[in-house]
C-alpha cells in the first residue's frame, strides 16, 4: 500500500525526469559518448546538474581532482537535504535501507518526501524513488538513441518541466503559510543577487544554492519560527 | 570515449555524489531536539527549491518570453494546488506556444 502511494507520488517526477534526461542523452551523444556510456552515467549518478558538468569535464579531458571537486561543489546541497530527510525517517529505515535510498535522494524525491505528513518509511521511499530512477535512465537512453528525431523547439520547451514541478511543490505551502512565503522570497532574492551582481559571479551554481538555502532557512528559523507541532504529526501518522 | 578513461571519470563522479547523499543519512539517527535546528531543517526544502528555480528557470527553454509564460502558468496553477504533473506539463505547453508565437 505505502509502496504504491510512493510510486504514484513519483510518477510526475519520473515524467519530468524523462524530459530532462532526454536532453542529457542528446548532449552526451553530441559530445562523443556512446548511448551505453550516457545511460551508465545516468544510472550511477541520478543527478542533473552534476552529470551535465561531469559530461563537460570528461569530454574536455579534465583532471580527476577537478572532477571530484566540481561534483562536490554542485552536489553538496544533497548533504543538506539528507540531513533534513534524516529527521523524517521512521524506524523501518535501518542502515541497509538508508544506504540504498540515499542513492536516489534527488532534489525532487527529497521535496516530495519532505512534503508528506509525519514520518516516511522504506516502503513509501522505495515506491517514490523507483519510478524517477527508471524515468531518468530511460529518458537518457531515448535521448541518446532518438534525440535527433525531435525538433529543437520541442526539446527546448521540455527544459522547463522540472522547474514547473518545483513551483508546484513550493506554492501550496507558500500560499498556506506566510513563514514559508517569506523564506522562499528571501532565498529567491539572494539567488538573483548572486547570479546578477558581477562582484558575486565567482560563486558557482552549487554554492549559490547552498548559501541561499542556509541563509534563508537560518533567518527564517531565527526570526519567523514555523508553527511546528511534532506531536500532532506523530498522532496523524498513528491514525493513518 | 575510450572505456577505461570513461569508467575512471564515472566512478569518481558517482562516488563523490553518493558519499555526499549517503553519509548524513547513514550517520544521523536521532531526532534533532533544538527548536532552531528543527525550524531550519523545515525551511531547507523550500529555500533550496526557490534558489534552484529562480533565476535559472528563465534560461531553461532557450526563449525568455517562453520561459516567462511557463513560469506564470506554473505559478497560477501551483497557487490553485494543481498536481505536479499538471503544472509541469502546462508550463511546457505555455513555453512552447509562446516561444513559437514570438519567434
Amino acid at each position: 500500500m505505502r509502496y504504491w502511494k510512493g510510486f504514484r507520488d513519483g510518477i510526475p517526477i519520473a515524467l519530468g525526469y524523462l524530459s530532462v534526461s532526454f536532453a542529457f542523452g542528446i548532449q552526451a551523444i553530441s559530445l562523443g559518448l556512446t548511448p551505453l556510456q550516457a545511460v551508465l552515467i545516468s544510472l550511477l549518478n541520478v543527478t542533473s546538474a552534476g552529470q551535465l558538468a561531469g559530461l563537460q569535464l570528461m569530454t574536455a579531458g579534465a583532471g580527476l581532482p577537478e572532477m571530484a571537486l566540481t561534483q562536490l561543489t554542485i552536489n553538496l546541497r544533497y548533504a543538506l537535504m539528507s540531513i533534513s530527510l534524516s529527521q523524517k525517517l521512521d524506524e523501518s529505515m535501518n542502515t541497509l535501507h538508508r544506504l540504498l535510498i540515499s542513492f536516489a535522494n534527488t532534489d525532487e524525491v527529497f521535496a516530495v518526501a519532505s512534503s508528506q505528513k509525519g514520518k516516511v518509511g522504506r516502503a513509501y521511499l522505495y515506491g517514490l524513488t523507483n519510478g524517477p530512477v527508471a524515468g531518468w535512465v530511460m529518458g537518457t537512453a531515448l535521448g541518446a538513441l532518438a534525440g535527433g528525431l525531435l525538433p529543437d523547439s520541442v526539446t527546448n520547451a521540455l527544459g522547463i518541466a522540472i522547474y514547473g514541478m518545483f513551483i508546484a511543490i513550493i506554492l501550496p505551502p507558500a500560499r498556506a503559510m506566510r513563514e514559508v512565503r517569506v523564506v522562499v522570497l528571501m532565498a529567491v532574492a539572494m539567488s538573483c543577487l548572486i547570479t546578477f551582481l558581477p562582484a558575486l559571479s565567482f560563486i558557482s551554481d552549487g554554492f549559490r544554492i547552498i548559501i541561499c538555502a542556509v541563509v534563508a532557512s537560518a533567518l527564517g528559523a531565527w526570526l519567523l519560527p514555523p508553527p511546528l507541532n511534532e506531536d500532532e504529526d506523530d498522532e496523524k501518522e498513528a491514525l493513518d | 570515449m575510450a572505456w577505461g578513461t570513461f569508467l575512471t571519470y564515472v566512478l569518481v563522479m558517482a562516488g563523490v555524489t553518493y558519499l555526499i547523499r549517503m553519509l548524513p543519512l547513514a550517520a544521523i539517527r536521532g531526532k534533532v531536539r533544538s527548536k532552531f535546528v528543527q525550524a531550519f531543517l523545515y525551511y531547507v526544502p523550500y529555500a533550496v527549491l526557490g534558489a534552484m528555480t529562480i533565476p535559472a528557470v528563465f534560461s531553461s527553454t532557450g526563449s525568455l518570453p517562453g520561459a516567462v509564460a511557463g513560469v506564470v502558468v506554473a505559478v497560477v496553477l501551483g497557487w490553485l494546488n494543481k498536481g505536479l504533473l499538471t503544472v509541469a506539463a502546462a508550463a511546457c505547453v505555455a513555453a512552447y506556444v509562446v516561444s513559437m508565437v514570438v519567434h
